[in-house]
This record gives structure tokens, C-alpha cells and sequence, in this order.
């Protein structure tokens, strides 16, 4: 078969559907979305039947998932690396009870915070449930791993974590694909039903499979072909070899994509040991054997210096360890080649620099966007009040941050604006302002208006409804239609529960409404309802082309 | 042979249009190639990259390390000059001359203009109106692109059965339309 060019998420998409899925759970994030996307436009997944409808959140996506896995068939759940937050009830029970059917969990992390709140390594969350975390080095690997990785995860009865970064998910390469198999057919587990009952007298012996667990998952690792010595048999060049010891001075531990940067300033071949690390729990024996040969270790690890510190231990004594924590490489930030070839001790020579007259080009929301018209009238009512507070949160709207808007004090995680708006009035802030996107409202604002109903609390929440997830593509919100309906079954007071389409020629109207209803002493919802221009401007476009 | 080019615009302006036609090209002669590109947050009208490797050897790193592209290819004046200190030191600029102004703070053409001075190997050119005189105004991505192709390393006959491949689908007529595109590109940058 010829190669194809895919993009890191495409690759992992095209082989989790060659690897027999039957369902793909997920919420959007960049960059996770286009692996769910993937699947959703793959006509070979729309004939097998692959379910791929968007979930409310990452939790309903992960617990999804769980119950296709019950029923013994494999399954996929994607979000980007803040997502694992919302779903890390679910992740952390499921390593407890365990699986049937294959479940690998992919976390897009995003070092650099291209387009996130942070840069948490997930690695972690790996650690801290105890399963085997995959960590691809390149696309075809990224293939391969989720291929096979669905056995693994049947041999094992455990979920995977599979970690890719921004740089593997959104960069292309050609790519081989595999002989698709065919899907599990319903099979239920016939010896262990309990292990779904994680009652304490249950659990308690479910922590114990886990633990037992762990040395087949360091068997695998050890074993992995995705984990790889480099030039510590017989070929490094003496000059590298200490002497008295009979020692190289530097060992190299490369995780995951790391390894491209290390093997880019190697083009004719490493000159000291490498381990190449794509598989979790660390390989102990592999390790061993490093360090046993060499007097330092340098680790390279595109995120959080997870394995640097497992290496290094708290009080750092004992093994000489290079990475971020000593500074060897920033602590912040993505790895590049460049980082990589200061941290080996090479020289990095840019020839130009940017000149001073470049200006920074921040992202703006689009003209014409109905969040424009919704922060154009509400900065003008506020302006009435001296202590007025925007409590916003994540999507689309939080571009209102940046001028001319100004127009927001906070944006913190899905959901927030509503909580911490009633927190904020309860502490005596007034007005007390909530700014929500209608797709950020059903992933986790919901509960928070539930919470200001049930105590009163005197806060005005705005959902700007545009009837799509806009910041991350454009893909279906849940509750497209609905919001309203939601709203009052929610409790909010119909008088109290008002819409507006937010166009210029309403302003009059809209800024009446504004200030109404922060007078007014209780919980105030207004929807300004408009679609996304982009999503519009999509969907015309495709009915064109179906006419 | 070894190319490493970067692509760098203004969200929206179509550079991942530009990538994909290299990409299929690339292919076609059985080169290796990676691309990173920017998906996301700064799609609305901030400043986008990608780095697109292409090489008759296996490519490493998905990003080019700096001081070593060979061509940075932009479709606004400004965002060529942020990736200076990717370029190498014979590289060559090719570059759409018509500013994208979404900033109220954008430098005088006259101080960018400066910049380029300072540089050996250019390609200055208005792709934009070069499309609209071709009467097909939203072409001038491959405009530009043709203008890129002598620096490329890759055949032009490639390029244009890139181009075939990636606007198959919207009818020959559009086909046409960007091979001629194309090829009025390079003829600009021939005689520039
Ligand atoms: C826990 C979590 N999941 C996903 C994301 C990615 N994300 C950021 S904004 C957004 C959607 C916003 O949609 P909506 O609230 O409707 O606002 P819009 O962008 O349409 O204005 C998503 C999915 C995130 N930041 N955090
Ligand atoms: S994508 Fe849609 S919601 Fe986002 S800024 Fe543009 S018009 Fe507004």
C-alpha cells in the first residue's frame, strides 16, 4: 500500500478504525479535534457503523466509552490536555475497575499553551492512575501504537493513555496503514462482572489487581519495540569514554518526540547512548543499563520534567541528571531542535532576527460575530457601574479580553464564569456579571446556574449563543435550540429569562435589557442568540454544493 | 536534495492551501516530507506559520531548526519578516506585497521595506493583483507559490499535478484557473 499523508491526529484516527473501533467519544480541543473529526467525515467508519457523535464533556465522553468497553467492544476518547481535568473521575476509577473491550485515551497536550489556559503534562495523570502511558515519536509510530495497542489493552484489561503533544498532532508525514480488522462483536466478561462495582470491599481488591498489575506493564515497556537502546553495545566512539571508569560521560534519555530533535542534530548517527523512550511505566531495565554506562544523564521530554524527577528523586543526590530542573533546558515552553542542540552543547546561529518593526498580530473575534454586538452593549451599560465585574470563560468570547473590548476580568475553566460570578456576589461584588458560549454552558455551566438558582444569588449570566463550538472549529454545540428550555428547567424565573439577537441595530433594546436586569435582585439570564458567521458561511456553502 | 521552507501568513489567507499542493507534489516524487501547521486559536486573523520539510532522506524533526530554511514563503509583507531568524543565510524570501492591515499598529510599507533591503535573495511581488489582473482575484496564494516554485527544488510539472490533485474536485474549470495561476506566478518571478 502506498503511504498517506496524515496529520499525527489523522494517523491515530485511521488507526484506531483499521484497528476494529466501534466507538470514538469525545468533546473538542485543540489539538485534539481532528482525530474525532477524522472519524466523523471517514466514509469507511460512517459503513462499519462507528459511533461518533460529540459528548457534553470529557466525562460524559470517557464514561461513554467505558460502557462500549463493558459490552466488549474497543473504543477511543479524545480531548486535549485540560479535558483530562474535567474527565479524571472517571480516569481514575476506570484504572480501578479495569476494562473489556480495547479503551485508549488520548490526551493532546499542549506545551507552549498555543491555544490553552496551561501546559500540564498528562504523563502524570498516567502515573498517578497506574496504567501504561504510549507516547509516540512520530506519525507512523502514533499508527502502529494505537493499532496495537488495542490488544495490549484487552491482553491487559486496562486502559491506555496515549500522550501526543501539539507538534505530533497537527504536522503531517506519510504514513503506512495496516490490513483493517474486523470489529468486536458484543462479549461480555463472564469471570469478573464485579470489578464494575467499585464498592470499598471490591475496590479494595481491585486496587490490589492494579498494583499486581504493574509488573506485566514494565514487562511490556521493557520488552516494547517502541522503547529503544542506542550505541551501547560496541560502536561508540572512544573520545566519548571516560578512562578511569571505562564510562561515556553522557547517556541521552529521549521521550516521545523528542527524539526527532535529538536524531535532527545527529543527521550520521548518535554520538552517545540513547534510550528512546514512547512507553510507560519507564523501562528499569533499559535504564539501568544507562546509567550503569554513563556518568550523566540528559533528558530530553517535550512537557513537565516527569521522567527527570522520577530519575533524580527528591533530594536529587545520587545520579547526575541534566533537563529543566537544572536548567539544562527552559523549564517552560515546547522543545525544539534548537533547545535541544543548546541543551547537547552545539552552537544554534540564526543569521537575521525579526525586526523590532513587527508588530504582534493577536487572533480577533471575526467581524460580524455576534459577541461583538453582545461586549459592544454591555461595556456601554457597565460603564454605568463602577464595580462592575465580567466574569467570562472559554471559547470564542474570551477574545473580548483584548482591545477594543477590554471587556472581561476573568477566564479561568469551562464553567467558571457562572461560579465564580456567584462567588464573587455573595463576597459583595456588584454587578456581578457571568459571559458564557452556549457549548461551554452544556459542558459545565449548567450545574453552576443550578447552584446560583438554589441560593439566589444575584448575578447576571449572559449566554452568548452562537449554536456552535466556534473556538475549536465549528462543530455541533449539544444543545443547539435548547438553551432556553434548559434554562427554565434549571429554575431560572421566566421574567428573569430573556433573549435578544445581538445586531447593532438592537443595541437600544439590549442595553435596556442590561440594565434591568442587573437591578434586578436575584438570577438573570439573557441569551443573545445569533449563529456564528463562520458556521453560517459553512453550512451555506455546503447546501450549495448538495443543490 | 533538502528543502526546508516556511509558510507564514495571516489566518485565513490560505497557506495551508499552499502546503497541501507541495505536499501532493512532494509525494509524487517520492520525497519524504513532514509539515507542522497551525490549527486553532490563532486562525482568527492572528499571525500563522508552517514549517514544510522536504527531503530525498528521511526528515527528523517536525520543526526547522533555526538559521536554516531555505525559503520562507508569505502571503504578507510583515509576517515574512517574523521568521527571519529561521531563514539561512543564502535563503530566499518570496513574498506577496500587499500588507494585511487587521492591526491598528501595522509599520510603515516603507520600514518593512527597509528590512528587505538588508536581504540577498528576493522575491517581491503584488500576488494579489497579479490574480485579480488574471480575473480570478482568490487565487493569489498560488500566485504566489508559482513564484516560489524556481526555489523549491521540487519539478514545476509536479507543482502543477499537485495542483490537479488538490482542486480535482471543484471541476476542471477551477483546475485551470490555479494552473494558470501558477504559472503566471513563476513567469513574474523569472522576470522580476
Ligand atoms: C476542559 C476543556 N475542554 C475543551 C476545551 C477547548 N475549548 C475551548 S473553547 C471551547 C468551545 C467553546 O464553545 P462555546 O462556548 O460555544 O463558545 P464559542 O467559541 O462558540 O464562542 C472548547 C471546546 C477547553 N479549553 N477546556
Ligand atoms: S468563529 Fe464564529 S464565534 Fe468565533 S469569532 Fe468568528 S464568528 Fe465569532
Amino acid at each position: 500500500m502506498k503511504k498517506q499523508l496524515f496529520l499525527g491526529d489523522e494517523a491515530i484516527a485511521q488507526a484506531a478504525i483499521d484497528a476494529g473501533l466501534s466507538g470514538v467519544y469525545s468533546y473538542p480541543g485543540t489539538p485534539s479535534t481532528e482525530i474525532t473529526e477524522y472519524i466523523q467525515n471517514s466514509p469507511t467508519a460512517q459503513k462499519r457503523g462507528i459511533y461518533s457523535k460529540w459528548c457534553s464533556n470529557e466525562k460524559t465522553a470517557v464514561e461513554t466509552a467505558l460502557g462500549m468497553s463493558y459490552a466488549g467492544k474497543r473504543t477511543l476518547s479524545c480531548m486535549k490536555h485540560v479535558g483530562l481535568n474535567v474527565a479524571a473521575d472517571a480516569f481514575m476509577n476506570v484504572a480501578m475497575s479495569g476494562i473489556n473491550g480495547g479503551m485508549i485515551i488520548v490526551t493532546a497536550d499542549d506545551p507552549s499553551m498555543h491555544s490553552s489556559q496551561n501546559e500540564q503534562d498528562n504523563r502524570t495523570y498516567g502515573n498517578f492512575a497506574m496504567l501504561p502511558i504510549f507516547e509516540p515519536s512520530n506519525q507512523q509510530e502514533a499508527y502502529d501504537m494505537i493499532y496495537e495497542g488495542y490488544d495490549w489493552s484487552e491482553k491487559w484489561g486496562y486502559p491506555i493513555l496515549f500522550r501526543i503533544t501539539t507538534r505530533m498532532a497537527h504536522s503531517r508525514a506519510g504514513v503506512q496503514t495496516r490490513e483493517p480488522k474486523v470489529q468486536n462483536p458484543i462479549r461480555l466478561e463472564k469471570d469478573a462482572p464485579m470489578k464494575y462495582i467499585l464498592l470499598p470491599v471490591i475496590a479494595r481488591q481491585r486496587f490490589k489487581a492494579l498494583l499486581k498489575k504493574q509488573k506485566e506493564f514494565l514487562q511490556a515497556s521493557e520488552t516494547s519495540k517502541y522503547n529503544q537502546l542506542f550505541g551501547l553495545s560496541d560502536s561508540l566512539d572512544n573520545e566519548n569514554m571516560n578512562a578511569a571508569h571505562k564510562k561515556c560521560r553522557l547517556g541521552i534519555v529521549a521521550c516521545g518526540i523528542a527524539f526527532n530533535y535529538l536524531r535532527e542534530n545527529y543527521p550520521d548517527g548518535f554520538e552517545n547512548p540513547v534510550l528512546k523512550i514512547s512507553q510507560y511505566p519507564l523501562p528499569r531495565k533499559q535504564l539501568f543499563q544507562l546509567t550503569e554506562a554513563c556518568d550523566e544523564i540528559l533528558v530530553l521530554e517535550d512537557g513537565y520534567p516527569v521522567v527527570e524527577e522520577q530519575l533524580k528523586g527528591y533530594l536529587g543526590i545520587g545520579l547526575k541528571i541534566h533537563g529543566r530542573l537544572d536548567g539544562t533546558l527552559p523549564r517552560d515552553g515546547e522543545l525544539t531542535p534548537d533547545s535541544v542542540r543548546k541543551a547537547l552543547g552545539m552552537e544554534v546561529a540564526s543569521y537575521y532576527q525579526t525586526p523590532a518593526v513587527v508588530e504582534s498580530r493577536p487572533p480577533a473575534l471575526c467581524a460580524g460575530c455576534g459577541h461583538r454586538d453582545v461586549y459592544e452593549a454591555l461595556n456601554e451599560v457597565l460603564r454605568e457601574y463602577e464595580g462592575a465585574k465580567v466574569f467570562s470563560d472559554i471559547g470564542c468570547y474570551t477574545l473580548g479580553a483584548l482591545p477594543p473590548f477590554r471587556a472581561i476580568d476573568s477566564c479561568i475553566d469551562m464553567g467558571a464564569s457562572i461560579t465564580m460570578a456567584k462567588g464573587a456576589a455573595e463576597a459583595g461584588i456588584f454587578p456581578s456579571v457571568a459571559v458564557i458560549g452556549d457549548s461551554t454552558f452544556t459542558h459545565s455551566g449548567m450545574t453552576g446556574l443550578l447552584d446560583c438558582v438554589n441560593a439566589n444569588a444575584n448575578v447576571l449570566i449572559i449566554i452568548s449563543d452562537n449554536e456552535t463550538t466556534g473556538m475549536t472549529g465549528g462543530q455541533e454545540s449539544a444543545a443547539t435550540g435548547r438553551i432556553h428550555s434548559i434554562c427554565k428547567g434549571i429554575g431560572v424565573s421566566p421574567e428573569h429569562l430573556l433573549e435578544i439577537v445581538p445586531l447593532k441595530k438592537n443595541y437600544e433594546e439590549m442595553k435596556k435589557i442590561i440594565r434591568k436586569e442587573i437591578e434586578y435582585q436575584g438570577v438573570s439570564v439573557i441569551v443573545p442568540c445569533r449563529e456564528c458567521i463562520q458556521t453560517h458561511a459553512r453550512k451555506a456553502k455546503a447546501k450549495n454544493k448538495n443543490n | 536534495m533538502k528543502t526546508d521552507i516556511i509558510l507564514a501568513g495571516v489566518g485565513g489567507q490560505g497557506i495551508l492551501s499552499i502546503a497541501a499542493v507541495i505536499g501532493k507534489a512532494a509525494l509524487e516524487a517520492d520525497l519524504y516530507m513532514k509539515q507542522s501547521e497551525v490549527h486553532g486559536m490563532s486562525q482568527r486573523g492572528g499571525d500563522v506559520q508552517s514549517h514544510l520539510r522536504i527531503s530525498d532522506q528521511p526528515v527528523a524533526s517536525d520543526l526547522i531548526p533555526l538559521g536554516s530554511a531555505d525559503i520562507i514563503i508569505s502571503l504578507e509583507p510583515m509576517e515574512t519578516l517574523r521568521h527571519l531568524h529561521y531563514l539561512k543565510k543564502d535563503g530566499w524570501v518570496v513574498t506577496n506585497s500587499k500588507p494585511y492591515e487587521n492591526i491598528s499598529n501595522y509599520p510603515e510599507m516603507e520600514k518593512l521595506l527597509e528590512e528587505y533591503n538588508r536581504l540577498p535573495n528576493k522575491v517581491i511581488l503584488n500576488t494579489e493583483q497579479i490574480a485579480k489582473d488574471l480575473g480570478t482575484p482568490r487565487s493569489g496564494n498560488v500566485v504566489l507559490l508559482g513564484s516560489a516554485s524556481p526555489y523549491i527544488g521540487i519539478d514545476f510539472a509536479k507543482l502543477e499535478s499537485g495542483i490537479r490533485q488538490i482542486f480535482e474536485r471543484k471541476g476542471q474549470e477551477i483546475v485551470e484557473m490555479n494552473l494558470n495561476a501558477l504559472r503566471a506566478g513563476k513567469k513574474c518571478a523569472v522576470e522580476h
